[in-house]
């Protein structure tokens, strides 16, 4: 067996490191709910857990999504992740293809460069293992470097801004660049002596430092490169590098079916150890990019919340639009983890909505909830039920003298207990009409209808309902020739994934014009969000005038959006371009001719059951 | 004090400066758009609980400036959060905001 004490640094490390991991991830499973184990262990042997293995490979090593965003900085990840990983297991191959004794110790492929200077023995093995390690130490120190510059200048690889890293996540980082230059230090200097390496660390030894006192320089290089290696391993498990081990536990976890509750669970441990704070999430803000309030992102609230626990202002300054969860190349749920930190925080009692009681409206087969913001928005509302008497829809107005909440401001801020009180208020009227459908103009009421109130009727967004009167040739539409432009809402397009619906809409009655690449579920927020109560009125319109900025061009004449509160913020905030519902549009180019034809009713449920 | 034949009953007297102004500096400083408030009604004629009770943005800001401490505490409970208020506000005061800094007094103040 061979052995040299510059290895101890390096064992230790690698021992201390892999004790914690295995010790973290039996921990983090043992303490899964019995139900998750259960669907974990149903699952295990099924297409779910190849599925998990090749996203593992493809998020893990090839950081696929973030190529998506930005090609250079998807190298750079891969280069490291994809680099180090075929070192590694090439490391492996080498050493075990070279005869070897019985032990075979973890730091011998590791330090093989030091123990066997002639690799003849490999045979024809020799070239092509010494050309690859090479090629992939190249491809790895190339990371450092863009890494490196990265710091320096960010916007190279696409961010404006990086993460600020605390005390051990740069303790971590700076170890981790200094293992690939001193690897390449102790392998030059070890071709310098013994004519070992390929083309890169060979000529680098043989032709670069050649005149150096290599002699001197032959142990101080590998002792150096061995404590960086140690040092990483033992800062790790502490440091943001625990994302490797926790996003392959995540991945697998999420494949199964393990999903964040609605309080914080073992599964939440994982998700927050699986934030590498790459800072993708930064940029993809807009407090960030509009109002440079750059310290409450994601990367720093679930740091926060890992150490110990994230201050008020960090808790609370955000618009909870879901950009971050769209953007997060881990696939955090940020969100649904803040929500849940802040019903930590109740400030309502159960007998808070104790004054509502007793409200009816009359039976009909669609049941039409305005919500808050309709009725903030009349026209919406008068364009809405102009379009549905076009159309001949049965339908009732629960919310006609005024709705109770739904609910989802109160969630957005934590506030369960408050929430869940008017949510049965809610269903009670709900059931009471007996209808069969529900329709909301607002995309707020609609994800709370969906997600929280457990209904047994089927929740359109108006957009949704509207498409099927249209297609089902109820309503009829004329052709403009209006450009108009389409904001996606945040609940809407994200909350909901409907964003294909309001598009088709519009197509069949105006011109569609849409610019850049913030559509759909990477649309921008309007501003005017209920998730955060602590930013003015003043950053709100910052917001909304930077969103119309970017999703209107100078021959849009209608901003359309599919949400009421969108349109009240960008109508306060503006008056360069019109903003209008897509009800609105469509009950201005409306071809009906009132009460056409009386078999409205058996078409109705067509729709119903479609 | 003039006499003038007649006076107000002691009960209805408010004296302003004897006020406890505790709570209303307490959110002044949190979130100064409490002090832009023009009491002028929009948050209550759009109110959504305003709809159901007797519920008002603008009597919960008159109260806390009148010291009645325990009285907005309590109102401030029907509050739904629904945000209509802080977009009809001509002020551009943060009501939402603080109808939740009301709240949060609830556990700070002990009243």
């Amino acid at each position: 067996m061979k052995y040299h004490p510059f290895v101890i640094p390096f064992s230790i490390g690698l021992a201390f490191v892999m004790l914690y991991i295995v010790g973290m991830w039996a921990y983090w499973i043992i303490r899964l709910s019995r139900r998750e184990q259960k669907i974990v262990w149903k699952r295990l042997f099924s297409f779910r857990t190849i599925a998990a293995i090749w996203e593992s490979m493809m998020e893990g090593l090839f950081h696929r999504k973030i190529f998506r965003k930005h090609a250079l900085l998807g190298y750079m990840h891969m280069s490291l992740a994809f680099g180090w990983f075929m070192l590694i297991v090439l490391g492996n191959f080498e050493s075990r293809l070279y005869p070897h004794s019985n032990i075979n110790p973890p730091y011998y492929p590791i330090f093989f460069e030091f123990f066997r200077h002639d690799l003849s023995p490999l045979r024809e093995y020799e070239e092509i293992f010494t050309f690859l390690m090479d090629f992939f130490l190249l491809l790895v120190i190339s990371g450092v470097m863009l890494a490196f510059f990265k710091r320096i200048k960010s916007r190279i690889l696409g961010m404006r801004r990086t993460t600020k890293h605390i005390r051990i996540d740069r303790i971590a980082l700076t170890s981790l660049w200094f293992i690939f230059p001193l690897r390449i230090l102790a392998e030059s200097v070890t071709a310098g002596l013994y004519n070992t390496g390929h083309f890169f660390t060979n000529f680098l030894g043989q032709n670069v430092i050649y005149n150096l006192p290599l002699d001197q320089l032959y142990y101080p290089a590998w002792w150096a490169y061995s404590i960086a290696l140690g040092l990483f391993f033992v800062t790790l498990p502490f440091s943001r590098y625990m994302h490797i081990p926790s996003e392959i536990l995540l991945i697998f976890l999420r494949k199964y079916g393990v999903k964040e509750k609605e309080h914080h669970s073992t599964f939440t441990k994982i998700e927050l150890n699986a934030c590498s704070r790459c800072g993708i999430c930064i940029d993809t803000c807009q407090l960030s990019t509009n109002l440079n309030i750059s310290n409450t992102q994601p990367a720093y609230f679930l740091r926060d919340l890992r150490y110990s626990q994230p201050n008020e202002q960090l808790r609370e300054t955000c618009m909870m639009c879901m950009r971050c969860v769209e953007a997060c190349p881990v696939g955090i749920e940020v969100v649904k983890i803040r929500e849940n930190e802040r019903k930590e925080h109740q400030l309502y009692s159960e007998n808070s909505y104790n004054y509502l009681n007793g409200y009816s409206y009359p039976k009909a087969k669609v049941a039409f909830f305005a919500g808050c913001m309709g009725h903030l928005t009349p026209s919406v509302i008068k364009s809405t039920l102009k379009l549905f008497e076009a159309a001949g829809v049965d339908y009732t107005f629960i919310d006609k003298d005024g709705s109770i909440c739904c609910g989802r401001p109160l969630q957005l801020g934590g506030q369960a207990i408050a929430a869940k009180q008017l949510i049965d208020k809610n269903n009670a009227l709900i059931h009471a009409t007996g209808a069969e459908l529900l329709v909301t103009t607002c995309p707020i009421c609609a994800r709370e209808f969906r997600h929280n109130y457990h209904l047994n009727i089927p929740v359109l967004h108006h957009s949704q309902y509207l498409l099927e009167l249209v297609n089902s040739n109820r309503l009829k539409l004329k052709k403009t020739d209006l450009n108009v432009a389409y904001h996606d809402p945040c609940e809407l397009s994200r909350g909901l994934s409907i964003t294909e619906e309001p598009r088709e809409l519009l197509s069949k009655t105006v011109n569609l014009v849409e610019s850049g690449k913030q559509i759909g579920k990477n649309s921008l927020c309007c501003g005017g969000s209920l998730g955060a109560t602590n930013i003015s009125a003043e950053q709100r319109r910052t917001i909304a005038v930077a969103t119309v900025n970017q999703i209107t061009q100078a021959d849009t004449n209608i901003l359309a959006t599919a949400c009421p509160l969108c349109k009240k913020t960008f109508c306060s905030a503006q008056d360069t371009v019109a903003i209008q519902d897509i009800a609105e549009i469509l009950a201005n180019n409306l071809a009906n001719i009132k009460n056409q034809n009386p078999t409205k009713k058996s078409a109705e449920r067509e729709v119903i059951t479609a | 004090m003039v006499n003038f034949g007649f006076a107000p009953l002691e009960i209805k007297i408010h004296d302003l400066d004897k006020s406890n102004l505790q709570l209303s500096s307490w959110i002044a400083e949190r979130d100064e758009t409490f002090t832009q408030c023009i009491a002028c009604g929009c948050c209550t004629a759009t109110c959504t609980a305003g709809k159901f009770t007797k519920f008002s943005f603008r009597e919960l800001c008159h109260s806390i400036r009148r010291g009645e401490i325990a009285k907005a505490i309590a109102e401030s409970e029907k509050c739904m959060l629904c945000g209509k208020c802080t977009l009809v506000c001509p002020r551009n005061v943060n009501t939402r905001n603080i109808v939740k800094l009301i709240r949060k007094a609830n556990q700070k103040f002990k009243v």
